[in-house]
C-alpha cells in the first residue's frame, strides 16, 4: 500500500511546513507526480476548512474533504494556522493524536523569541520531531 | 571541562501556569521589579529613536504585537482544551480573563461595551503594570506607556482572526470607583493610582459582519 502521508502547516497566506512521509520507508520519497497532485489536492481543501472554521470552536476539525481514496483532516489552532494532513483513511483517534503532538512542538517553537509567526519553519529539529510523531502515529 | 548540556527548546516542558494557585514551585514567575527595569530600558530605547509621541506610542503597541501572538498560543495551549474562539464576546472573555491572569496574575477589572459605538469595546486595570513606575513629563502630554499591552492585546485579536485598533489611554478614577483595600496599592505599597488604563478596542467593519452572520 503505497499511500505517501502529506502534512502541510498553512499560515495566513502561505503554507509554512511540508513534509511529505512515505509509510514504507518513514522518509520523504515518492514519485513527482503524485507529489503534485497531493499538494493540489490538499490546497484545495483550504476551502473547505476556511468555510467550516468559523461554524464551530474546537480545534481539531476531523475530514474536510474525500477525494477518491484519500481524506484530508485539519488541525485549527487558536491563532488559525491550520495542520493539514493528507491520508488514505487513517483512524480518527490516531490523527488526532498525531496533530496534538505536532501542536505542542509548534507552541514550542513559537516561544522562540527569534520565530516571528505566520512565516516559514526552517527549524530542522521541528521537521525531525514531526517525522518521528508521523512514524509513531501514522505507520 | 564540562559544558552544561543544551536542551532544545522543542523538548522543554511549557509548564502549567493556570493550574497551580499563586506561588509557583517551577521559578516560572518574574520579579515585578525585574520587569520594570526591563520594560523602563525598552521604553527608553524606543524614546531615543522615535520623533514623535505617536511615533513612539506605535513603536511600543509593535513591541507588544509580537508578544500578543505567542501569547495568545500559549495560553490556549495550556488550557489544554482543544477549543478555539470563534465569537467575539468569548475572544474579549479570553482576553480579559484568561490572557490577563496569564501576563499579570489576576483578570482584567472590567470588560465594557460602549454605548456610543457598537464596535468599540473597553477593558479596565486598575493598576497596569506597565505603567505603575512611569511618570509622564507634560511634554508628551498624552503618551500612556501602556500603548505595550495594547499591542499585546491587539497581537491576540489577530492572531484569532479578529482584527482590531486597540489603544491604551488613562483616565481618571472616580470617587468610589476603586474597591481596593484602603492604605493603597496592596501589591507595590505605593499610594493609590489617580487613573486606571482603559484599552479601547475597536473592531474592523468584517469582524463585526461576520459575527453578526454566525449569530443567526
Amino acid at each position: 500500500m503505497s499511500s505517501p502521508i502529506l502534512f502541510v502547516i498553512v499560515g495566513k497566506n502561505e503554507p509554512l511546513f511540508e513534509a511529505e512521509i512515505d509509510t514504507h520507508t518513514g522518509t520523504t520519497g515518492g514519485n513527482d507526480l503524485s507529489t503534485r497532485q497531493n499538494y493540489f489536492v490538499l490546497h484545495s481543501a483550504l476551502d473547505l476548512v476556511e468555510k467550516s472554521a468559523w461554524t464551530t470552536n474546537s480545534m481539531y476539525l476531523r475530514v474536510v474533504d474525500k477525494v477518491n481514496h484519500q481524506q484530508v483532516s485539519t488541525f485549527l489552532t487558536a491563532g488559525n494556522i491550520k495542520f493539514m494532513l493528507l491520508h488514505g483513511g487513517k483512524g480518527e483517534e490516531v490523527v488526532r493524536s498525531f496533530f496534538n503532538e505536532v501542536y505542542g512542538y509548534y507552541v514550542k517553537l513559537s516561544m522562540n523569541p527569534f520565530y516571528k509567526y505566520d512565516t516559514p519553519i526552517t527549524s530542522l529539529a521541528f521537521e525531525n520531531r514531526v517525522r518521528a510523531a508521523a512514524r509513531a502515529y501514522l505507520c | 571541562m564540562s559544558r552544561m548540556a543544551t536542551s532544545n527548546i522543542l523538548d522543554r516542558p511549557l509548564g502549567r501556569s493556570s493550574g497551580r494557585g499563586g506561588s509557583s514551585s517551577e521559578g516560572s514567575v518574574v520579579s515585578l521589579s525585574a520587569f520594570a527595569y526591563v520594560y523602563s530600558e525598552l521604553v527608553q530605547y524606543h524614546q531615543g529613536r522615535a520623533a514623535s509621541i505617536s511615533e513612539l506610542e506605535r513603536r511600543l503597541e509593535s513591541a507588544g504585537y509580537g508578544v500578543g501572538l505567542k501569547v495568545l498560543e500559549l495560553v490556549a495551549y495550556r488550557a489544554k482544551e482543544t477549543k478555539r474562539e470563534t465569537r467575539l464576546m468569548s475572544i474579549l472573555h479570553f482576553v480579559s480573563s484568561s490572557v490577563w491572569k496569564a501576563l499579570f496574575g489576576k483578570s482584567a477589572d472590567s470588560l465594557e461595551r460602549s454605548i456610543d459605538h457598537a464596535d468599540e469595546f473597553m477593558i479596565v486595570d486598575y493598576e497596569p503594570i506597565t505603567s505603575t513606575f512611569v511618570s509622564v513629563p507634560p511634554d508628551l502630554g498624552q503618551l500612556s506607556a501602556d500603548a505595550y499591552v495594547s499591542g499585546i492585546i491587539a497581537g491576540v485579536l489577530d492572531g484569532a482572526g479578529f482584527s482590531a485598533r486597540v489603544t491604551a489611554h488613562s483616565v481618571n478614577v472616580e470617587e468610589g470607583e476603586y474597591t481596593k483595600p484602603q492604605g493603597g496599592n496592596v501589591v507595590t505599597g505605593l499610594p493609590a493610582r489617580k487613573d486606571k488604563a482603559v484599552f479601547l478596542v475597536k473592531f474592523s467593519q468584517e469582524v463585526l459582519a461576520r459575527d453578526a452572520a454566525l449569530e443567526r
